[in-house]
This record gives structure tokens, sequence and C-alpha cells, in this order.
């Protein structure tokens, strides 16, 4: 794939032929123009999101189909189907490169480009599905005849077991090797005799996505190769940034400008902490007021929330040195930690508008002693989270339901139930931002309060 | 009770069968007695094991490949727990020299790799992972122990008569579903030497499954998902039984349960054994009614067996009428009959190329029992007591005055303690297997020569 300055791009007429979905097989062998390859990595990028987003709140299978299917139209089309097919191979190459630099994002992309493929492959119809596994080169055969006549009752059985009353089996089987379907075998919802599986076509799906997973893994290990050892070097002053900033980008609003709701005064902050801060943001600011002081990860995220939330500059360097004074005196204040925060808000140095941390970011840091940033569901033990929590107020039945979520690991749907406990009301959209929450819970509470006095 | 020799920390009580001039425990086992049969007794089958594990690359035809052997792994666990890993050895009088050399208490048999595993530091310098298992037997380990909760005669690494056919089950369902569901071909069973077996399927299409393959077959075996946090360790789910589980209930477990496993564990004699099996009926009203009737018949003059044959019947028919009431009463009884008797293998061991296996005709150094292979076709009349040790071997070489020559075809060695066990090793498993590996070595050598021939065709 070669990248280029804009120009003309040449008609590619290389793209592969019928399937509708591309397998990724080999990289493909066009033109892009650069701002095209960060574009594209983008849109596709919002799809995967997308995906994960359906995937941590249980969605079923039939209804991450008909995401996935909104997601793509959304994101991915174009009414020419060939640019729509380049999209799809060049977006899906760009992110091997951003999503292979290390084992915790290979493994998101994995899950997330199988997932992907798994719903787009349901959404075909069945010669669509045919003719994908036959470019896979799968050794399959259709089961027909005496040999189905002869299996059928067994099949009933298998069928039966996995919880449908009744042994109604399907109109097509595939002979395949055992092998081939690992994870079907392992949940014994395949009949197996002689060292074949009887697949339903239903079961198809399973099949390729098997095959997809193995291929694409393999594919990362590749691509991280070339990467470290040519491409990252020889493309540091071109596609390296961008392929840097992909892998953390955070696609929704990013709170560097506090809209009319946010603005908030010194005076105001201890209420508005007890009534709108999300659970990290609030066990900092109890942390800054009791210890009058925290260190650089919990000042950087606390202190780039309060700026999203509006505080100005000068009410922001008055609260820090109204604690941490209390603590090292003002002469090093002004020296040691005045500085930082004219920093973030963009006053020295680079004048860096420092954009507020979005969840993502904050799950992933990791708070080591005496530190006390980081995300409360994921780094908090259960009692101590069950304590905090009961400290916004939940009841002992609505912390069930957030430590179901913390459990299975889901931190952002469990911050959500916990908003939609305290504020009694749905939020569909779900958390992903603490100046998110903070916005969404000031909403509520405006709404609220009958308008003062004139 | 006098104790064995060693670091065993266990109590083994002995069996009160009448034999007599049985050594004393002491004697089962020693390092003495184990450099006699490693050495020139010709008891260890030193050039079988090599064969086998060979493959038919002995050499002789052009398409083998002749370093197939040396990349093998194996290990030496010595006397003092001293263990030697990524042991290999280039044919088979230099595995018989290291044997000679080190008397290993235990010997394991690893994966073969894609460099000769002790040369292996020599490659790993060139970046990608070069040193790599690339063959391995489909192994599988069941382990008595596993049933602790569920047996009454034994715990721990006691085994007796009447606990060991639960092993003798697993086998039968296990190897049925390995020739009729995978269609494997080459299939041995070995005793553990103590209170288990192994299994090792050495089909080359086994040999070379990937370990997510080998976790399937694992996972498609596994029933039992217990630990002491829940008291229904088996959930089978939906209308029916799998056809595989169908086929083992009804062929084997059934059976089992009604008959052999009521006459020697009689699981539902004291208030203890039923409560146990009552915390597996998810309804209290049935475990209170169930519960009711027993406790008022505690004084019966029925057999423990007769007693509990009765209150299963109750159960059944408590259950049958019932069943509709929940789903997950829908298959209690076979829940309980696979609780009890369904083969539990340790996942663990199966899933991974690169896990270690003890190697067939071993001592196990706690028994002094030789681990010999097992038919599966005859698996009833195997009896882990009757197993020759190691001192009875010695001692029939020291009054025999044959010559225990086990590389002697003759009927002699049929009546020699080990002669049998080796004997069929060979006719049963490792003929059929050598004779196969030789037609597959062939034909692929025959492809590979077509194909270059083609490439010069014009």
């Amino acid at each position: 794939m070669e990248v280029i300055r804009s120009q003309k791009r040449t008609p590619s007429n290389d793209t592969v032929s019928n399937p509708k979905i591309p397998l990724y097989l080999s990289a493909p062998q066009m033109e892009v123009r650069l701002e095209e390859f960060e574009l594209f990595a983008v849109d596709r990028l919002r799809v995967l999101k997308g995906v994960s987003d359906g995937l941590a709140r249980g969605r079923n299978p039939k209804e991450m189909d008909d995401l996935v299917d909104t997601l793509w139209k959304e994101h991915m089309r174009d009414p020419d189907a060939s640019v729509m097919l380049n999209k799809d191979i060049i977006s899906h190459f760009v992110l091997r490169l951003v999503y292979c630099r290390s084992d915790e994002l290979k493994k998101w992309f994995l899950s997330m480009e199988t997932a992907l493929f798994r719903h787009r492959f349901r959404l075909q119809n069945f010669e669509a599905q045919r003719a994908i596994v036959g470019e896979f080169g799968l050794p399959y055969k259709a089961v027909t005849g005496a040999e189905l006549e002869g299996l059928k009752e067994r099949l009933g059985q298998v069928v039966r077991s996995l919880g449908q009353i009744s042994p109604t089996v399907e109109a097509v089987y595939y002979k395949v090797p055992f092998e081939e379907v690992p994870d079907l075998v392992a949940s014994r919802r395949v009949l197996i005799q002689k060292g074949f599986a009887f697949v339903a076509g239903s079961q198809l799906v399973s099949l390729v996505v098997t095959q997809f997973r193995s291929h694409i893994s393999k594919a990362l290990i590749l691509t991280n190769r070339k990467w470290t050892t040519t491409i990252r070097e020889r493309e540091k002053d071109r596609l390296t940034p961008i392929v840097e900033a992909l892998s953390t980008s955070y696609l929704g609003p990013d709170y560097s400008q506090s809209t009319e709701y946010a603005e908030i005064s010194l005076k105001d902050i201890d209420q508005v902490a007890k009534s709108s801060f999300p659970l990290c943001m609030r066990h900092l600011f109890e942390k800054v007021r009791e210890d009058h002081h925290l260190k650089h990860g919990g000042r950087m995220q606390l202190g780039l929330f309060l700026k999203g939330v509006g505080l100005k500059l000068d009410d922001a360097l008055a609260f820090w040195r109204a604690e941490f004074t209390k603590k090292v005196g003002s002469e090093r204040f002004d020296k040691e930690y005045a500085y930082s925060i004219r920093h973030n808000y963009g006053k020295e140095g680079k004048r860096t508008d420092y954009t507020p941390y979005a969840c993502q970011k904050i799950i992933l840091s990791a708070p080591g002693a005496g530190d006390h940033h980081g995300c409360p569901y994921r780094h908090f033990s259960e009692d101590n989270l069950r304590a905090a929590l009961g400290r916004m107020g939940l009841s002992s039945r609505g912390m069930e339901g957030v430590m179901d979520q913390v459990r299975n690991k889901h931190y952002q749907l469990a911050c959500t139930m916990t908003f939609e406990a305290v504020y009694g009301t749905s939020c569909d959209a779900g958390i992903n931002h603490p100046n998110q929450y903070f916005e969404e819970s000031q909403k509520i509470l405006k709404s609220k309060t009958p308008p003062a006095p004139v | 009770m006098t104790r064995e020799e060693i670091e065993s920390r266990e109590d083994e009580s002995m069996m009160d069968a009448p034999q007599i001039n049985k050594p004393k425990p002491e004697e089962f086992f020693n390092v003495n007695y184990l450099r006699i049969y490693y050495g020139k007794s010709n008891l260890f089958p030193y050039s079988d094991i090599h064969k086998w594990l060979s493959y038919g690359h002995d050499g002789k035809h052009p398409g083998c490949d002749e370093y197939y052997f040396g990349r093998r792994e194996f290990s030496f666990t010595l006397e003092n727990d001293v263990y030697l890993r990524y042991k290999s050895f280039k044919n088979a009088s230099s595995m018989e020299d290291a044997i000679r050399s080190h008397f290993p208490y235990k010997i394991d048999i690893g994966a073969v790799y894609s460099v000769d595993p002790d040369k292996r530091h020599a490659y790993s310098q060139t970046g990608s992972n070069v040193f790599t298992p690339v063959e391995r037997e489909l192994v599988f380990d069941i382990d008595i122990t596993d049933y602790d909760d569920v047996r009454y005669c034994c715990s721990g690494a006691d085994v007796c008569s009447k606990c060991w056919p639960l092993m003798t089950v697993a086998i039968k369902v296990i190897h049925t579903s390995l020739t009729e569901d995978f269609g494997f071909k080459h299939i041995l069973w070995v005793f553990s030497g103590r209170r288990g077996v192994h299994c090792w399927v050495c089909d080359p299409k086994a040999r070379r499954m990937t370990n997510e393959q080998r976790s399937a077959v694992a996972e498609y075996f596994r029933v039992y998902k217990g630990n002491e946090n829940n008291a229904r360790k088996v959930a089978l789910m939906g209308y029916s039984l799998h056809p595989f589980l169908a086929r083992s209930y009804v062929d084997y477990l059934k059976g089992f349960f009604e008959g052999e496993l009521q006459a020697t564990q009689s699981i539902f004699s004291t208030k203890d054994k039923y409560e146990k099996i009552l915390a597996m009926i998810s309804d209290e009203d049935i475990q209170s009614e169930l519960r009711g009737k027993w406790e008022n018949s505690a004084r019966s003059s029925l057999s423990e067996e007769a007693i509990s044959l009765v209150r299963w019947e109750q159960l059944k028919n408590t259950l049958q009428s019932k069943k509709h009431k929940a789903p997950t009463l829908r298959m209690c009884v076979e829940e309980i009959v696979f609780t009890f008797t369904y083969p539990r293998i340790d996942l663990e061991v199966s899933k991974q190329m690169n896990h270690l296996l003890k190697a067939p005709f071993c001592v196990h150094p706690k028994t002094g029992r030789v681990c010999v292979p097992i038919d599966p076709n005859n698996c009833d009349e195997f009896d882990p007591l009757a197993v020759p040790t190691l001192s009875q071997l010695i001692e029939e070489i020291n009054s025999g005055g044959s010559r225990m020559d086990v590389d002697d075809d003759s009927d002699d060695s049929d009546t020699s303690l080990l002669g049998k066990s080796v004997k069929f090793f060979r006719s049963s498993f490792l003929e059929p297997l050598l004779k196969s590996c030789k037609e597959e070595i062939e034909s692929s050598y025959k492809t590979k020569i077509g194909k270059s021939k083609d490439s010069l065709s014009w």
C-alpha cells in the first residue's frame, strides 16, 4: 500500500472481486492519499468502538447484527461500491499498524475485528456466506441424502441438548474435520463422528470466524515486526505520528471548552463536588481536602477535570494553593506546583491546552502506592468500592448491580449504573467521560430546582 | 502398619489380600532394584520405546527423518527430587546410556520440538521463536484423587478394588469417544503406577493438533465443574443429552451406577451420604419429601446395598413425577449419575503441547509398581493391586533361572511377570502403529517425488 500526498488517486481495479466482506488476506496494492490514511482509520475506529460498546453492554447476537449494520452504514458507507470496499480494506490495514504495537492493543483489535467480521458475516445471505467460506479454502462438504437420514436422530438430540425443545434439524449440514471448529467441539454444539463434525448452516459462522481470527492474529505479529524494524523509523515524520495518536484517540467531545452549565466558582466547589462529581473525581477531591496534597497523577486527573468543569485559572490556583500550602507552604507551592497548573491551562511552555482525561485513559492508568487517581471501579478493592458507593447514597440493591458490572470488568457501565441510581434516571448514552457525567448531572439538577425569584 | 521408605508422607494401607511370602513394604522399591530394572536385566523395553517414539523414522526408508527421535524432549527425576529437563537422545543406545547412568526415579516424555531440546540455546538467538513444539501425542491423565468427594472407601493416595472401577468406567467412556467420535486409531492406555491412568493418542493427526484443538477435545470431555462453593457440580442443561453423553450414560454410566457402585459405595446408606445427594436436587420440597422417607426407615434390616437401591428408586420416582417443576430438575437423575461416575480428566495435562507425562514402563517410586499398559477392551480385568512390583520382578530373576529376555517372542515370555505386558504393548499397539506410520512415510515420500518430477516435466 503506497501512501502519497494529495494527488489524483489511480483507479484501482485490484480490489477483491466478489466477496462483500474482504478477508484482508494481503495488503492491497493501491495508492492512498495521506488524508485518507487518517480519515478512513478514524471512521473504522468509530465502528470498532461502537462494537466494543455493544459487547460491553451485553447485547445479544441479533442486537449486535443490527448495531453493526447501523455503524457500518453510518461511518463506512459510500455511494460508489468500489470506493466503499477500498475504504474498508485500507482502514483495516492502517489500524493493523496502530494496534499491533502492544499485547493489550493487539488483543482489543483482534476481538473487535473478529466481532465485526462475525456480525457482518451473519448479515449476509447464504450464498454470500458460502462464497466467503470458499475464499478461505475450507474443506467442507454438504451432507445429503442417505447419510443425512442416518444422522437425523442424533442431530436432533444435539439440537435438543442446546435448549430447543423440538428436535427439528436444519436442512443443510456440513461435514467438516473436527479440528476446524474447536469452539463448537468444546461446547458440544455439534455431532462428531469418526473425526468429522456435522456443522449446521447456521453454525458456519463459527467455522469462518475461527479462521479469520487465526489469520488476523498471525498477521498482527508480522505487522509488529515490520513496524518495529522498518516502518516506524522510516515514517517518523509522516505516518508514525498519525499511527501513534490513533490508538489513544477518544472519539467524543473533549470538554476542553466548558459549556454554559458548567461554570463553577470556588465557593460552589464543595457543594458541586458532592452533588455532581463522578466517583473518581469525588475521591480525588475528598483526598485533597483531607491530605492537603495529591501526587502527580491525581493532580493531572482532577486538575484537568476541574478545568473542563469551568474552573477558571485564577480560581484553580486559589483552590490548589489553599490546600497545598497547609502542607508544603506558600513558597514551595509557587515554586513547584503553580507552574504546572498554569501549564495545564495552556499558559506556559508549549501553550497546549490540555484536554481532560476520558474514562478510557483513566481506566488504563496504573495508580501506585500513595496515588488516588484512576478509576475506582477498576482500582478499588471490593470493600472500599462498596463503602464509597454507600457514601454516594446507593442502596445495597443498587450496589449489587454495580458490583456485578465491576466483576465483569465493565467499569464504565458500573459508573453509568451509579449515575442512574443516584439521579433516578436512565443514561442510555453511557458514561465515557467524567466531564460528561458532570454535565449530565448538572442538567438534571438544574431542571429540578425552581427558577430563582426575580 | 509399616511405612514405606523414601520421602512418602502418606500412609499406604495394604489390602488384606491373602498372599503368602509378601515382600515387606520397604522392599517394594529401592535404588538397587531400580538399577537392575534399568540395567542389563532386559526388563525395561528400551527398543520398544524407541521404536514407538520414532514413529517409523528408523532410517530405512528414504522418506525418513533420521533426526526425528533426537528432537523429542525427555525429562528425568532423580533421587532427592533433582529434575533434569530438555534431555534428548540421538538414538536408542544413547537413551539407554543416559538412563543407565542416572537411574532416574521417573522418566517423562515431552514433545517433539523444532530442534534438539538440548541444543535449543544455540538457536534462540535468531529472533523469532525457533524452539517450539511441533508434534506431541494427545494425552489424558485421570487420577482417582479427583473423585475423593464421591468415593467412600478410600481417600488420597489409596486405591482399592471398590473404587478402582471408577477408572475402568472412565477408560470405557473416553476410549469409546476417542475411537467412535474422533476416529482415532492408535491409543495406548497406561497404569500410572498408583492411583490413575494415562492415555496416549498417537495418530499423526493427534500429534499435530494445536493447543487450541487439544483444549477443545478436553472441554468436550468435561462435565464436572466442581469446587467447594457449589453443591450441584454437574449441570446438564437443555432438553436432552448430547449424543456423546447419552451414549456414555446408556452404555456405561447408568449400569455402573445402579449396579457395582451401589454395592461398593452404598451412597445412600447413611445420612451424611444421602444429604450430599439431596443437595444436588434444586428443589427444597423434593429434598424434604425424600429426607422424610429416609429418616424414618433408618432402622431397616436390609443390607447397606439394598437400602441404597431402594432409596435410589424412590428418588427416581419422585423426580420423574416432579421434573416439570423447573428446568434444573429436568435431568437431575442423570446429573446425579454423572456426578458419581463420569470421567474427571485433568484438563491442564491435555491442553498444552509442552506438558510432560510419565513414560510407560517406568516404576512408581511410592508403590514400586510398573506403569504397564491396560487393554481398553478388557479393562474390567485389570487389577492395580496385581501389577508387578519392582521387588517381584527382581525376585523372579533371582529365583527363576530363566533368562529374562524380553526380546524373546516365544511363549516363555508370556509367563514372566512383565513379558505379558510388553507383548501386549507390541502386538496391540506398536505393530499396528508402525505399520500405519510406514505407510504414511511412504505415501508422503511418493507425493514429494511425484511433485518434483512434475516440476521437471514440460
